[in-house]
């Protein structure tokens, strides 16, 4: 039985190797485009434009009240044409076509943002006011506070629960194999089928997924232990 | 956008959601058993049921919920123990599936919320009582319990929601729940848009409610913090 996840002609190991590694590119790429949208989210939030506020209000509102399933679904049966729409605004007549990878990172990007969006906003309210008036009486610019003062404290303060929204945008890449990218639960759906040992490769995925949180969380820790140095705690 | 078909995918629509809400509510029902099970076995019981406990919570959270759904649903009747068994009633049909695995998940996660509710029950009060010579039950019953579930009330809600959102994955084993229907109705008439936003707009009123109601119960739970004006 165990030949079936090994490495060669009649094994899938490579495959769900390839899936695993898929699985991560996907993760990866949508984290970080969720940490641009969770960014710009969270400044329009704190924003006192009120239309920017309401717009990321609805974003957030919106994403995180709806099953994953349905934005994925969204984007995968009607993202090329909203792209499209898109273009038509700038002025392409043309067609685009978008692959499934870009389906999936947009999609899960998309809903990754919605969480970044909330714990990027209350990471910057944590910072303390002081800190921001000190530094513009020393005579900061605006652009030099941001980065000196407010983006390593917030990320500091953002980390545990940017860990949190990666576990989620980890474990919401397996709702992206209903669109046929050879990812983790794709490769494992379709070697279940041919194999008819859907216990093993289901099993298999699970195990593959738990490395990868695992590996993950103790990756988070690190990151936190790391940003906390020379941090007296509490 | 096609207003007209989106104001006629209201009514098929709406059929899911009866069987959305009974995913949902036999998940938590079931589900709560499953973490109170847990969490007290992780709390009170020997090194054993600890270690296997937290086994548990480990892999059905460290694990997405589509290969919870999938190992059950298609894993389990590879066995030829499973299916000679009085279970296969069940578990060959994709609803109990779906209920099963979403009660095993939210279970997981839930025993979490609890464990830390119970943990964060003020030491005095169990002094207290104990003072007054309560048993250990009866401290459970009346001071823990009580203490524990208001305290987990907020997170809970977060939990419920995730239900309703994680109940859409049942489609995905042929359930015509909300999410189901519209992929059926969008294969009839390609209006992605118009049926998706009919869809994501009934799974948005049913969390607003269930959000509302958790609120009312933290409400009725906390009437002490109502007297400060």
């Amino acid at each position: 039985m165990f030949e079936l996840l090994s490495f060669g002609p009649n094994g899938w190991g490579g495959q769900l190797l390839g899936g695993a590694a898929m699985t991560v590119a996907v993760s990866v790429s949508a984290f970080v485009l969720g940490l641009v949208f969770g960014s710009l989210g969270a400044s329009a939030k704190l924003s006192r434009h009120l239309a920017l506020t309401g717009v990321a209000e609805v974003y957030t509102t919106v994403v995180r009240g709806v099953p994953e399933l349905l934005v994925i679904y969204l984007l995968f049966f009607g993202g090329s044409g909203a792209v499209m729409a898109v273009g038509r605004v700038f002025g392409y007549e043309g067609y685009i076509e978008l692959n499934a990878f870009s389906i999936g990172v947009l999609a899960v990007g998309l809903i990754s943002g919605a969480y970044s969006t909330e714990v990027i906003r209350g990471a910057v309210q944590a910072v303390p006011h002081g800190q921001i008036e000190a530094a513009r009486a020393c005579g900061m610019s605006r652009w030099l506070i941001l980065r000196r003062i407010l983006v390593p404290q917030t990320l500091r303060y953002a980390l545990p629960g940017l860990g949190n929204v990666w576990q989620l945008t980890l474990k919401d890449t397996a709702l992206i194999s209903v669109t046929a990218l050879a990812e983790i639960m794709r490769v494992s759906h379709v070697a279940a089928g041919s194999t008819r040992q859907p216990f093993l490769f289901y099993t298999t995925a699970a195990v593959l997924y738990l490395l990868l949180t695992t590996v993950s969380t103790v990756a988070f820790e690190r990151a936190e232990r790391y940003a906390n140095r020379g941090v007296r705690r509490a | 956008m096609n207003w007209e078909l989106m104001w006629d995918s209201v009514p098929t629509l709406l059929r899911g959601v009866p069987v959305t809400l009974q995913l949902v509510g036999l998940a938590l029902l079931f589900g709560a058993g499953v973490a109170f099970a847990v969490a007290l076995l992780r709390l009170y019981g020997n090194r054993v049921t600890e270690r296997l406990m937290a086994a548990y919570v480990f892999v059905f959270r460290g694990t997405p919920l589509l290969v919870q759904i999938f190992l059950i649903y298609y894993g389990m009747g590879q066995f030829e123990l499973v299916r000679s068994s009085f279970l296969w009633v069940y578990l060959r049909e994709p609803f109990w599936c779906a209920i099963l695995a979403l009660t095993l998940n939210t279970g997981a996660y839930t025993s979490e919320i609890l464990r830390g509710a119970i943990l964060s029950v003020p030491q005095g009060q169990i002094e207290a009582a104990r003072a007054c010579g309560m048993s250990r039950t009866l401290l459970f019953r009346r001071i823990v319990m009580p203490v524990a579930i208001r305290q987990m009330l907020p997170a809970y809600g977060n939990e419920v929601i995730l239900m309703v959102k994680a109940s859409s994955l049942a489609s995905t084993i042929t359930l015509l729940e909300i999410t189901g229907i519209a992929r059926k109705i969008i294969a009839q008439s390609f209006a992605v848009f118009e049926v998706f936003i009919v869809a994501g707009s009934i799974y948005l009123l049913l969390n607003f409610l269930a959000s509302r109601l958790i609120r009312y119960a933290e409400w009725r739970m906390t009437p002490y913090l109502r007297a400060r004006g």
